[in-house]
């Protein structure tokens, strides 16, 4: 298999954890809403649900685009595929 | 000063900038108890912000090619993510979302989820990947992977389709701002608004459009953060409002179920003003079905990384690596906005109902509640409304009715804060406004200058050339946005949720399957572009007029037909058809890479 061809079967591999993590946090933690919403674990005292989706959810997907952005790169390193600095 | 250097200075320029500004915040107050008028304040703010973004604007004029689309290609990482951020919050985040959370609870905040959510698939499907392809506008990029005309003119009727619709509220925003605040009348305000609009970025068209939208954050997020934090001091109710505000939402709970939510009959609400609402959904508890919450949630995500305001910020990074981290802190500077939205709507909503509170009005005497300034001032201005229906002589719950912008407009002074701080805030409204409606004038203007005239009509034209059309497309446009928002036919809010809605139907699978599938050609690409904005926009005409609709997806959340049926066809007709050349493959593998050059040259 070629370098390129590797390259990009592991950022495809990367994409598929990260869609599966934004997933749960976007879209499979929801069907879930009320149920959750009753939960006696309650971050910084507000119901569960309502905290997911007011802060929550948000700052996972900053956090999971960081953690993204930097396995890509390493990646990338790894490759070989970095780009110059004076590119 | 702006050349090169400007680059290097940046957080020294924008921090003598956010200093300035709140020494101007600090002059206003000391105007106040000296005894300025709130009419006066309120024009200061708007003229002095203004006048600083006209003359960034000014400032970043430009007669090159690279500069006038993609700002150079460097804006570094931390300044394109405030940049991005201010491009996409627009008047419907800041003057509508926490209004839009007050009175319907969670089912409205699937919004909060989707507008933040799309942002892990702008990074990790699409950004990156532009940004290599070294494209100027989102139409470049369809019809060079696809190739053809046909490919390229589709993904120009899809962006202008949406874009337009998002442009018209943000139009219809600055213009409501203005009218308040400048005190004219919204007919002409509208025209106000575009002007200060225009001169931001027909002059330097990306390079203006840039630097004045990393201006307007500073002042939007300023504009929010400090009412939000004074308010919840003020109150009592925490010093960090985001993480203390736990008491405040089970107090509106036990209030809810003290109070419950009362029905109105048909005859009484039709005596409340048009655009006024009452509390009738639960604050936090879970008060929308599954599919009802994911399903408008879905439809902002996949909106969010088709819309072509967004996805062009990305091309003026310096490389593809800081695309990706660009994505990361745009999401971040708009979480600071979006988390505190939720902390506003409690504050303003417990402040009203709580009796307990001096501000609290439920429960009071009619007569009472119509002898507060505050009412007075609000009620003449058709943000709110009570009638006594039960002729109790009591304020119910259900008896009073409010406009979703009072909740960010009218809560500063519900709760006492002092003039300045609403002057502040209709500048913060004017900025986030602003800045979406220059970002989506100059995408328009973009696509409609690069691909449709220099890449189909006229390839010969000179640069001079090309940015003259440019420029006069971009006052065409603003034009036709401002006669359409002075008609007043949809309400901001709604605008904007079709405008992702459209963007989803036609560009989405387009946009990804250029990148992700090697297989997917040019005939795919244009039935799912044309195939998916046509049976999305034939379901939104059905449902509007009566239609029952299917799968519970409402007008609101058309885009999940649209793209499904873009997909599928999409698929089904590049399959039928023969698979791209050789060259085209060879050009999507160099895309998947960072390294190396870009696949469009540095002008084109």
């Amino acid at each position: 298999m070629s370098k390129q061809a590797q390259h990009w079967e592991k950022t495809r591999g990367l994409l598929f954890v990260t869609l599966a993590i934004w997933f749960v946090f976007s879209i499979g933690i929801f069907f879930f809403g009320a149920e959750m919403n009753e939960s006696n674990f309650k971050p910084f005292g507000y119901p569960l649900t309502y905290w997911f989706t007011c802060q929550g959810s948000l700052g996972i997907f900053v956090i999971l685009i960081f953690w993204f952005a930097n396995r890509q790169e390493k990646i990338d390193e790894e490759f070989g595929f970095t780009e110059k600095e004076d590119d | 000063m702006i050349k090169g250097k400007f680059i290097d200075n940046l957080p020294k320029v924008y921090g003598i900038y956010t200093g300035g500004f709140l020494a101007f915040i600090i002059l206003m107050a000391i105007a106040e108890s000296a005894g300025m008028s709130a009419k006066l304040i309120g024009i200061f703010f708007v003229a002095f912000t203004v006048g600083i973004y006209a003359l960034i604007g000014y400032l970043s004029r430009t007669l090159q090619l690279d500069a006038y689309y993609v700002a150079g290609r460097q804006v570094p990482t931390v300044f394109n993510g405030m940049a991005t951020a201010a491009d996409w919050m627009s008047g419907a985040s800041f003057v509508a979302m926490a209004g839009g959370i007050y009175f319907k609870g969670y089912g409205y905040m699937a919004l909060l989820v989707g507008w933040t959510g799309g942002y892990v698939l702008v990074a990790s499907l699409l950004a990156p990947y532009l940004r290599k392809f070294g494209c100027y506008t989102v139409p470049d990029f369809i019809g060079t992977r696809y190739g053809g005309n046909l490919a390229r003119v589709a993904a120009v009727i899809v962006l202008t389709v949406a874009s337009f619709t998002y442009v018209t509220a943000q139009i219809n925003a600055t213009g409501t701002i203005a009218s308040v605040a400048l005190d004219i009348p919204f007919g002409i305000a509208v025209y106000v608004g575009l002007a200060s609009i225009l001169i931001c970025s027909m002059l330097g068209g990306m390079r203006a459009v840039t630097w004045t939208q990393v201006a307007q954050y500073i002042v939007l997020i300023i504009a929010y953060l400090l009412p939000v934090f004074w308010i919840s001091n003020k109150m009592g109710a925490g010093f960090f409002p985001h993480l203390m505000l736990a008491d405040e939402v089970a107090r509106i709970a036990e209030l809810e179920g003290q109070y419950g939510f009362v029905k109105n009959s048909a005859a009484d609400l039709k005596t409340v003003p048009k655009g006024l609402a009452g509390i009738t959904k639960a604050h936090s508890s879970v008060n929308a079905t599954p599919w009802a919450f994911i399903s408008l949630a879905v439809c902002m995500m996949a909106g969010t990384a088709s819309l072509p305001h967004v996805m062009m910020r990305y091309f003026t990074t310096p490389s593809v690596k800081s695309a990706r981290r660009s994505v990361g802190w745009s999401l971040f500077f708009i979480f600071l906005l979006y988390s505190s939205a939720p902390m506003l709507a409690t504050l303003s909503k417990l402040s009203l109902i709580d009796p307990n509170l001096a501000t609290g009005i439920i429960g009071k005497s009619i007569s009472e509640v119509q002898s507060i300034d505050w009412y007075q001032n609000w009620n003449q201005a058709n943000l709110m409304f009570i009638s006594d229906f039960n002729q109790n002589g009591k304020l119910e719950l259900n008896e009073f009715f409010m406009g979703g912008k009072a909740v960010v407009l009218a809560t500063p002074e519900i709760a006492g804060l002092p003039y300045v701080i609403s002057g502040l805030v209709a500048a913060g409204g004017m900025a986030a406004a602003m800045s979406t409606a220059d970002g989506l004038v100059l995408a328009i203007a973009n696509a409609l200058s690069h691909d449709l005239y220099y890449k189909i009509i006229d390839p010969k034209a000179e640069t001079r050339k090309r940015l003259v059309v440019a420029r006069v497309l971009l006052v065409i446009i603003g034009f036709a946005g401002a006669t359409i928002a002075a008609l007043e036919i949809q309400g901001i809010l709604g605008s904007v949720i079709w405008a992702f809605d459209f963007a989803m139907s036609g560009l989405f699978f387009p946009l990804v399957l250029g990148v992700w599938w090697k297989r997917a050609n040019a005939p795919g690409a244009v039935a799912g572009m044309l195939l998916g904005l046509i049976s999305g926009t034939a379901y939104l005409i059905w449902v509007r007029n009566g239609g029952s609709g299917f799968w519970g997806i409402t007008q609101l959340t058309f885009g999940i037909v649209g793209s499904l049926v873009s997909l599928v066809s999409m698929v089904v007709v590049s399959l039928m058809t023969k698979e791209p050349d050789k060259a085209t493959q060879k050009m999507v593998d160099e895309v998947r890479i960072p390294s190396g050059r870009t696949v469009l040259g540095k002008q084109h």
